[in-house]
């Protein structure tokens, strides 16, 4: 098992170089260059881009400015973004903690609730709510993010929904809280409509594999006989049948982690929440380069990792997976 | 002589071509979610093909006779406010549903040509990694990983941004925004391919082929393809409704289609800054992703039923 896993860890390390390299020759081959936010600028004449070029060092050859950029990465440095005025890794680092509340939060809500909902239209296959559960969740991946968030918005930000008894539900569209001191009742109800967006993709995901996991679990030997023994439905459900099927769909959670980072972008965006993907967004509108780079560069990293962690989850979690 | 005698070699697979024509069109309209997806999707693509004929309004046109700086309200809301307008006007007074009509061309050709490129890419690279196997392979598949690393929206924003801060955002067109999903979008379909070729290429026919003298053009386009078409076409029928999100996603942000252009994205956002005031800009044209999205869904669904129970 410890080979395996310092084997695998060793692997990625090639695959971390070539796709920071295609990070970096896409950065330098696009249209205009790194330099491109000042080719724009009428205060900045063709001399003073020769002058950035040479001080920048972007006149030497391309696998020079390579190396000595991945020195740069591999000692912390992403560079400056210029729309934070601020080096990157600190502007990312200081708005990661709200990316992380919301990520968190919503990846608890969708896990329970997916496996939940999956669990159960799996005991029950073919009947009414089956139908039901695997429709919604059809819907689910099927809705763009970004409109069921303006859907949610509408409902309960702009037209409040009345109540009878004269309350209405009424949440918050914007930020991350209200107050300038901690209040718990308030942060919660700012989260409540971010998180809810932020779940369904995942939610849909993980309902309709754990479903099919658990229904392919039940047609299977050990299970008749778990059934032959006597056992009782709910300890065939969850000793022998769960424990299997959830196998797969760890893969699956693991893989799906990174596609988080990806929705907080929109998500993020849309209420406005002070965190990584927003500023990400803010920097692609101010043409901030290296704070774009940077953020890809980290979301790659993590995705590489979340593969890694599901290959050896997998490898430990089902005895049958060979390591050599 | 070479086209006679892999025909006597493979009878069977013949029979096998028949046999599962007939048990397609039965599976498919078995699953009556897809056939529900293939209407819906054949009454959006003709409203979409018929739109200057079906729209009311120039989709571009302010109407300056009824609007007074505040969006119409759709007729079945306010008959008389709505000036016309059947599903009321967006916040500068174009008819909604004229831009409805034009935005669905845009998603649709969208879908279909960027489908297209990453089907037409992801084949030859597929194809090329799964025939020849060694070191191409080996290259093909780390360069595939290192493209199923970087999560896909956020490069396509990066990429759409530095394209509209080296000239501006109008250099944002809609071939550009085919290109760029299609170039980024291609490792799935190669990979697919790529897995069937390792198969097929070992398949007695295939062997058969080689033994009469194919060229490996011919062999791989004449012989090895059609019998790996099943997984593309799923794939590609899903990646349609794939893309059409991306798009929107990437008009509502910005980095997409640019108005005037009407594209069910780009509305999206501007209903976003007029939530208060018209309901009606925000709901119907996310309906018309929402409901072209799930049919093309449902169809690949059906496909994929149909076309391989075994595949899921």
């Amino acid at each position: 098992m410890f080979t395996y896993v310092v084997r695998r860890t060793l692997a990625a390390i090639p695959l971390l170089l070539l796709i920071s390299i295609i990070l970096f020759v896409i950065l330098n081959n696009a249209p205009g260059g790194p330099l491109a936010p000042y080719l724009q600028n009428p205060h900045i004449t063709p001399a003073d881009i020769e002058r950035l070029k040479h001080n920048l060092g972007l006149d030497k050859p391309i696998w020079y400015r390579y190396v000595v950029w991945l020195g740069q990465i591999l000692h912390g440095d992403f560079g400056y973004s210029t729309s934070n005025s601020e080096p990157v890794l600190q502007a990312i680092w200081e708005r990661l903690p709200a990316t992380l509340e919301l990520m968190g939060v919503a990846f608890i809500v969708s896990l329970t609730i997916g496996l939940s909902a999956g669990i159960f239209s799996a005991v029950r296959p073919y009947s009414l709510w089956d139908y039901c559960i695997t429709t919604l969740a059809f819907f689910g991946q099927s809705m763009p993010v970004f409109w069921f968030a303006l859907m949610l918005q509408l409902l309960f930000s702009v037209h409040t929904i009345p109540l009878p008894g004269g309350y209405a539900i009424f949440l918050p569209s914007a930020g991350i809280s209200t107050t300038d001191t901690f209040d718990l009742g308030d942060r919660i109800e700012h989260l409540i409509m971010p998180v809810i967006v932020l779940s369904l993709l995942n939610l849909a995901l993980y309902s309709r594999f754990m479903r099919s996991s658990l229904l392919e679990v039940m047609q299977t030997d050990y299970m008749r006989t778990a059934a032959a023994k006597g056992l009782s439905r709910r300890a065939i459900l969850f000793k022998h049948g769960l424990k299997n099927a959830l196998i797969p769909v760890v893969t699956i959670v693991a893989l799906s982690l990174p596609g988080v980072l990806g929705g907080a972008i929109v998500t993020e965006t849309i209420f406005a929440w002070p965190g990584a993907g927003r500023m990400f967004y803010a920097a692609l509108q101010n043409s901030d380069i290296a704070l774009m780079m940077g953020y890809l560069l980290i979301l790659a990293v993590a995705v590489v990792f979340c593969n890694l962690g599901a290959d050896i989850l997998y490898a430990w979690l089902d005895p049958r997976v060979a390591y050599d | 002589m070479a086209t006679s005698i892999p025909a006597n070699v493979e009878p069977f697979d013949d029979d096998e071509a028949v046999y599962s024509k007939v048990t397609f069109w039965t599976r498919l309209r078995r699953h009556k979610l897809a056939i529900a997806g293939i209407v819906v999707l054949a009454l959006i693509a003709l409203c979409a093909i018929l739109a200057p004929l079906l729209a009311p309004f120039d989709p571009n046109a302010i109407d300056n006779v009824h609007w007074q700086g505040t969006p119409l309200p759709p007729c079945f809301q306010d008959h008389v406010l709505c000036g016309g307008h059947p599903l009321g006007t967006d916040a500068v007074g174009r008819d909604l549903l004229s831009r409805l009509l034009f935005g669905a061309r845009i998603s649709l050709q969208i879908g279909i040509y960027t489908v297209l490129f990453e089907v037409i890419i992801g084949v030859i690279v597929g194809a090329l990694a799964g025939y020849y196997g060694g070191w191409v392979d080996w290259l093909i598949m780390r360069i595939t990983d290192v493209f199923l690393s970087i999560p896909l929206l956020p490069l396509l924003l990066v990429l759409t941004a530095i394209v509209a801060a080296s000239s501006n955002k109008a250099a944002l067109s809609f071939w550009v925004i085919v290109v760029i999903i299609g170039a980024l979008s291609w490792p799935t379909v190669a990979r697919l391919v790529r897995a069937s070729f390792l198969v097929l290429r070992e398949r007695e026919f295939a062997e058969a082929a080689r033994a009469v003298g194919n060229g490996d053009l011919r062999i791989i386009f004449r012989h090895l393809l059609p019998n790996a078409v099943a997984p593309i076409v799923v794939q590609a029928t899903l990646d349609v409704a794939n893309v059409i999100v991306l798009e929107s996603t990437l008009s509502f942000l910005g980095f997409g289609i640019q108005p005037p252009t009407a594209s069910w994205g780009n509305m999206l956002s501007d209903a976003q800054a007029n939530l208060q005031i018209a309901w009606w800009a925000a709901v119907f044209p996310g309906l018309c992703i929402l409901f072209t999205v799930l049919s093309i869904n449902y169809i690949g669904d059906g496909l994929r039923d149909a076309l391989d129970p075994n595949m899921r």
